[in-house]
């Protein structure tokens, strides 16, 4: 505080909470409309306080048949292919990562630059710019409707290799010089000092790709034909588009929560590492 | 970047890149080529022969008038998201700057948006504003506004945006509050000593030193509403109405697996990834060297 200005002070209170109220607008009114029978949710203008329907939407939402009329996986399933993608994603990215800042900043050999570049070049090719070869590919692959299909083309990561990178060029060289002295193998040094050394740095990588792969949607949407397959966040945009013939506003709204749930859950339990990784990856 | 004592050279360090490699060999370079490849094919209309045509693709989009209204509406677009979000986050991080006790508590409020999807961020908006039952028409009825969305074009756009800027809030904030904290304080008390209110102190010190912040975010927020607001977008208009809300990355995938048209959807896809190049490199050439005043 620079100077006493009582006034000054609350007015910041005023505008932050004011901010904070209208940042939160959106995920009040989905929270309240998961919490209010179907009826109640045809009636204009819908409610902005919460009813006591939460847990009869909870349970069909979750266990139930859902969407009544349409024809997705139930949510639970697809809360389960969304993990399942959001983990292999993450620790793929991470573990392929790790071994190939590893090789890069510890080893001499011939094509050493051209492995960084040919990593550094997928950082300019996002999914978007590259969707129907990408999708070709995965088709010939016969990688269609698994998971391996859903999280394979994403994992190669040119920001997690040189953040790697980047932490292993820290750890001081005498470490490497006594772990050779002592007999280490490569993957020994590997395992028992750079691992340890770089571990607050992989879990906030992970909340960061954690969120990343929990949240894709171009992509599941274009490999996954089959109901099975489906994830959380697609999931919303079928809902979507079924809610024009017979609108379930309290089970769309339910689903959407459920789907944003985890990614918020961690981003909040481990802010401290999610704003590591956040300013690590980008800077 | 080698340091210097390392390992012996042995077939070691190959295995170790290899999965890596392999990963972008196959779904990353490859695609892109192909890509490219086929940005210089025309199909014919039952798909039965393709013929080699250079760029008569990029030729047909140089003179479609549709192409260059999506690119200019791509451009408004990311600009009004980018301005729209940098300057909330911007004016709440100011404030919460200023506040010593529960400015933490403030930012946990306030960052949580970057963890909801793109398409659930469309999903919560379109509900908010649905012109039957959402909760602003409603509200824009009683001053005599009608808002439909699927029917009006402007108002579909300045949904995306809002939505768009919304999910953008968040990240902004954070580096902006990370940028004023680090302002140093003896620079601020020596003006406030010198008799500078706080507006003129956040106009004249605070906005210059957290100008490479700014620039920074600029590009990631290009970057952002160029690509990452596919999902806004489908949920929200699908494009429309009448195309009003295609933007590029929108138009590439319509094209490519609702139009089929696989030569003109990869000339598009060749373009955005120039673009993307282009916004990479100035992001490293000027961001990594911090834009310092």
């Amino acid at each position: 505080m620079v100077e006493n200005r009582p006034l000054l002070s609350v007015i910041s209170h005023l505008i932050l909470i004011f901010g904070v109220a209208l940042i939160a607008l959106p995920i009040w009114i989905t929270f309240v409309a998961a919490t209010h029978d179907e009826a109640r949710m045809l009636q204009a203008p819908i409610p902005m306080l919460p009813g006591g329907y939460f847990w009869e939407n909870f349970k069909q939402t979750l266990f139930g048949s859902g969407l009544s009329g349409t024809e997705i996986a139930p949510v639970w399933r697809m809360l389960g292919n969304s993990l399942a993608m959001a983990l292999m994603i993450s620790l793929g990215k991470i573990s392929i990562s790790l071994i190939s800042a590893f090789a890069i900043v510890y080893f001499k050999f011939p094509f050493r630059m051209g492995f960084f570049w040919l990593i550094f070049i997928t950082l300019m090719l996002p999914v978007e710019v590259r969707i129907m070869p990408t999708f070709q590919v995965v088709a010939n692959l016969g990688m269609l409707n698994s998971y391996w299909g859903l999280s394979i083309p994403l994992i190669a990561s040119a920001t997690a290799t040189f953040m790697f990178r980047q932490v292993f060029l820290t750890i001081p060289d005498e470490m490497l010089e006594s772990a050779r002295i002592d007999g280490a193998s490569p993957m020994r040094f590997f395992w028992d000092i750079l691992i340890p050394l770089s571990r607050t740095n992989i879990a906030a990588l992970f909340v960061i790709l954690f969120i990343y792969g929990w949240n894709q949607y171009l992509w599941p949407l274009l490999i996954t034909t089959d109901a099975d397959m489906t994830t959380i966040v697609m999931s919303i945009k079928q809902m979507l588009e079924a809610s024009e013939q017979s609108p379930q506003w309290n089970i769309i709204m339910m689903t959407a929560l459920l789907a944003m749930i985890p990614p918020i859950f961690v981003v909040i339990s481990m802010q401290k590492l999610f704003v590591q990784g956040l300013t690590e990856t980008d800077k | 970047m080698l340091k210097r004592v390392h390992f012996p050279t042995s077939v070691l360090p190959y295995l170790l890149v290899a999965p890596q490699i392999i990963v972008t060999l196959i779904f990353f370079i490859w695609p892109a080529s192909q890509a490219m490849y086929q940005s210089m094919l025309i199909e014919d209309a039952f798909g039965l022969s393709t013929e080699f045509v250079w760029f008569e693709n990029f030729q047909i989009l140089a003179e479609d008038k549709h192409y260059y209204d999506t690119f200019w509406r791509t451009i408004i677009f990311s600009v009004c998201v980018a301005f729209l979000s940098m300057s909330v986050a911007l004016f709440l991080a100011g404030f919460a700057e200023r506040v010593v006790r529960g400015a933490m508590t403030y930012r946990t409020m306030l960052i949580w948006p970057y963890a909801v999807a793109p398409v659930l961020a469309g999903a919560l908006w379109v509900f908010m504003f649905n012109p039957t039952l959402g909760i602003f028409p409603y509200l824009l009825e009683f001053i005599g506004y009608n808002w439909n969305h699927y029917l009006n074009g402007h108002q579909a756009m300045l949904l995306v945006i809002l939505a768009a800027a919304w999910k953008q809030v968040a990240y902004n904030f954070l580096f902006y509050l990370a940028a004023m904290q680090s302002i140093p304080k003896s620079v601020i008390e020596a003006s406030a000593i010198d008799g500078a209110g706080p507006v003129l102190r956040f106009r004249t010190i605070v906005l210059p030193l957290v100008s490479p912040t700014t620039f920074f975010l600029l590009v990631i927020n290009a970057v952002y509403a160029f690509f990452d607001t596919f999902g806004i977008i489908h949920a929200v208009t699908q494009g429309g109405p009448a195309g009003a809300t295609t933007i590029l990355v929108y138009k590439v995938f319509n094209d490519g697996f609702v139009g089929l048209d696989l030569g003109g959807s990869a000339a598009q896809s060749v373009i955005l990834m120039i673009l993307v190049i282009s916004m990479t490199v100035i992001q490293f050439r000027y961001v990594e060297k911090k834009v310092d005043y």
